[in-house]
């Protein structure tokens, strides 16, 4: 399984059973250094290491999911990602990978911030909390929105940090962040209109301009 | 599967100690059988009370190997695939060079002559070994416990020749607690009358003390959950206490066993070297940082810790990966959750089993 070139068809195939993973697939440059955080069973890694030859190491704080990784010769630690980032040397990694994660961290300014100490290039896919259906289901439920994305009962969601493509945008612009590239998806149809309303899921390529890449 | 268990002999060996041992003799195992490239040889590393025989049946005494569950053809090393080689360590009593083999110049045992060892003196003995069966460089070594330690010696010490690392339940450096149970055990050796300041060859053993250290050591091998699910208060064949000091309860007896039949099979003279070479042991000593004593090492390492392991906790496998982490080494780690305390690498493989399978298979396929 290949990744199509997400540019040149609104329609993204699925990588691994997600379109996210496709869009990443995409942007990743072969033959570079890779650091996935929560990289679960280390599926991506695996794929990028055989089709682009990526040198991978993903971060998983979840045991099974740890064992199931290092089992498909994937070299994954188990660890807490904030931790895992503080022990790396700066600029090490040419990508560091965060899939639908950051809304899951406590500190995902920090997480964000340290991603782009330890790597050169940040990829940060998040479910977009801006999109109609989360707006409708609060505005006509009343309670905590539960859609396809945000499927979980309030006190049941690992979801902490509520973000939406706007959110996203203004932070890159108030941490002097340069957003290199931009991807956005309801399920496997790109969004190009008013993706803040439309899209389910962004992919962002960030980089520090200040990191003296 | 029947193994045979194999002897070479070197002339000297210069130990960190600055003397030099000469002969040296060292007692080992394989199974299954080298490729054409010479690339897939696994070295083993027993922990402190094991010896050469790791897996299949011995030739000799008809006994499995200490790692038979994870050793042999379609098992975790798999015997089809790789060539398994593991030796008794310096210091031992099992067919390699330690306290009860003959001085040749003197025609007598070593006993407290023998020079004291490390476990850096160890891995140059293995790799002698390893160089004699014409071996550039292995695709991995591997040990828990003191296996562990020897496992990290190696993968420092000679870089070049290790391709992936396997460190189980193991530490950079002996923590006070480790010394202070060794230390118990030495002690119990020593105050028993019949060791004779070490030359108890031709007579009796210090059974009693070796015995006592037994005991000690076992304990700290299981977990406070395991000996309550294994032994809880049970009485040992009786309804009622004795109200003596013959065995009452079922961890009593167990521990007595086990202490007497350790007597059998292991030199007491050996206990104190290698717990001693395990006490030396502090990779770091030298290093600014445990970072920069791993620097050197270039394999792909997979450390493994247990939950229930308080005498090697987590703590000390983890100070290991972000020490390797933090100058990007490529480590992959997991606690594995086990009631078994740090016996757990020896009995609870199935899940270990997986992981080393397939991260062997995987460095195995990167350096092809």
């Amino acid at each position: 399984m290949t990744a199509q070139p997400a540019h040149k068809t609104p329609f993204v195939p699925e990588l691994l059973g997600r379109s996210d993973y496709a869009i990443i697939g995409e942007i990743v440059d072969p033959a570079t250094q890779v650091l996935d955080l929560g990289c679960g069973e280390g599926e991506l890694l695996e794929w990028l290491a055989a089709n682009k030859n990526v040198d991978g190491r993903g971060v998983e704080i979840s045991g099974p999911r740890v064992q199931r990784a290092i089992a498909r010769g994937v070299s994954v630690f188990q660890c807490d990602i904030e931790e895992a980032l503080a022990d790396y040397p700066d600029a090490i990694f040419d990508y560091v990978i965060l899939s639908q994660t950051l809304q899951e961290t406590r500190r995902p300014l920090h997480v964000l911030r340290e991603m782009l100490r330890v790597g050169r290039r940040a990829i940060v896919a998040f479910p977009n909390f801006g999109h109609w259906r989360v707006r409708l289901s609060m505005l006509v439920s009343g309670g905590a929105p539960r859609t396809r994305l945000f499927p979980y009962l309030w006190y049941e969601s690992p979801n902490i940090h509520f973000l939406t493509v706007h959110d996203f945008e203004n932070l890159a612009v108030a941490e002097n962040l340069t957003i290199e590239r931009r991807y956005f998806l309801a399920g496997h149809r790109k969004v190009t209109l008013v993706p803040n309303l439309l899209a389910e899921v962004a992919v962002f390529l960030v980089s520090n301009p200040r990191a003296g890449n | 599967m029947i193994v045979e268990s194999s002897t070479a002999r070197f002339d000297g060996l210069p130990l960190d100690c600055g003397a030099n041992l000469s002969p040296v003799d060292v007692a080992y195992e394989t199974c299954g059988s080298l490729n054409s490239a010479r690339s897939n040889a696994i070295l083993i590393l027993h922990a402190f009370s094991g010896d050469a025989h790791a897996a299949g049946i011995s030739h000799e005494t008809g006994k499995a190997g200490w790692w038979d569950n994870m050793i042999g053809p379609g098992k975790a090393f798999d015997t089809n695939r790789y060539f398994v080689i593991c030796s008794n360590v310096l210091g031992g009593c099992r067919g390699t060079t330690g306290p009860s083999s003959v001085n040749p110049a003197t025609g007598c045992p070593y006993a407290m002559s023998f020079p004291v060892i490390t476990i850096a003196d160890m891995v140059r003995l293995q790799k002698m070994l390893i160089d004699g069966l014409g071996i550039r460089r292995l695709l991995a070594v591997c040990g828990g416990s003191m296996g562990g330690m020897q496992a990290l010696q190696w993968a420092v010490d000679y870089p070049d020749q290790v391709a992936a690392a396997i460190p189980i339940a193991a530490t950079v450096r002996h923590s006070a607690q480790q010394i202070a149970f060794n230390e118990v055990g030495r002690q119990a050796i020593m105050a028993d009358p019949d060791w004779h300041d070490g030359n108890y060859y031709g007579g009796p053993p210090p059974a009693r003390g070796l015995a006592v250290a037994r005991m000690v050591g076992h304990i700290t091998y299981m977990s406070d959950e395991s000996m309550r699910e294994k032994f809880g208060r049970r009485l040992r064949g009786k309804e009622n206490f004795g109200f003596d000091f013959d065995v009452d309860f079922e961890v009593e007896s167990y521990l007595r066993y086990r202490g007497t039949q350790f007597v059998n099979r292991f030199d007491a003279n050996s206990y104190l070297y290698i717990t001693k070479a395990m006490d030396y042991f502090d990779l770091t000593a030298g290093h600014p940082s445990v970072a920069a004593a791993l620097d050197p090492a270039r394999a792909r390492f997979l450390v493994i810790s247990f939950s229930s392991d308080w005498l090697y906790p987590s703590y000390q496998s983890q100070e290991m990966v972000r020490a390797l982490r933090s100058r990007n080494h490529d480590v992959a780690y997991v606690q594995l959750e086990s009631n078994y305390g740090h016996d757990s690498f020896l009995v609870d493989v199935a899940e270990q089993s997986t992981l080393v399978a397939g991260f062997l298979a995987a460095t195995f396929e990167k350096l092809a």
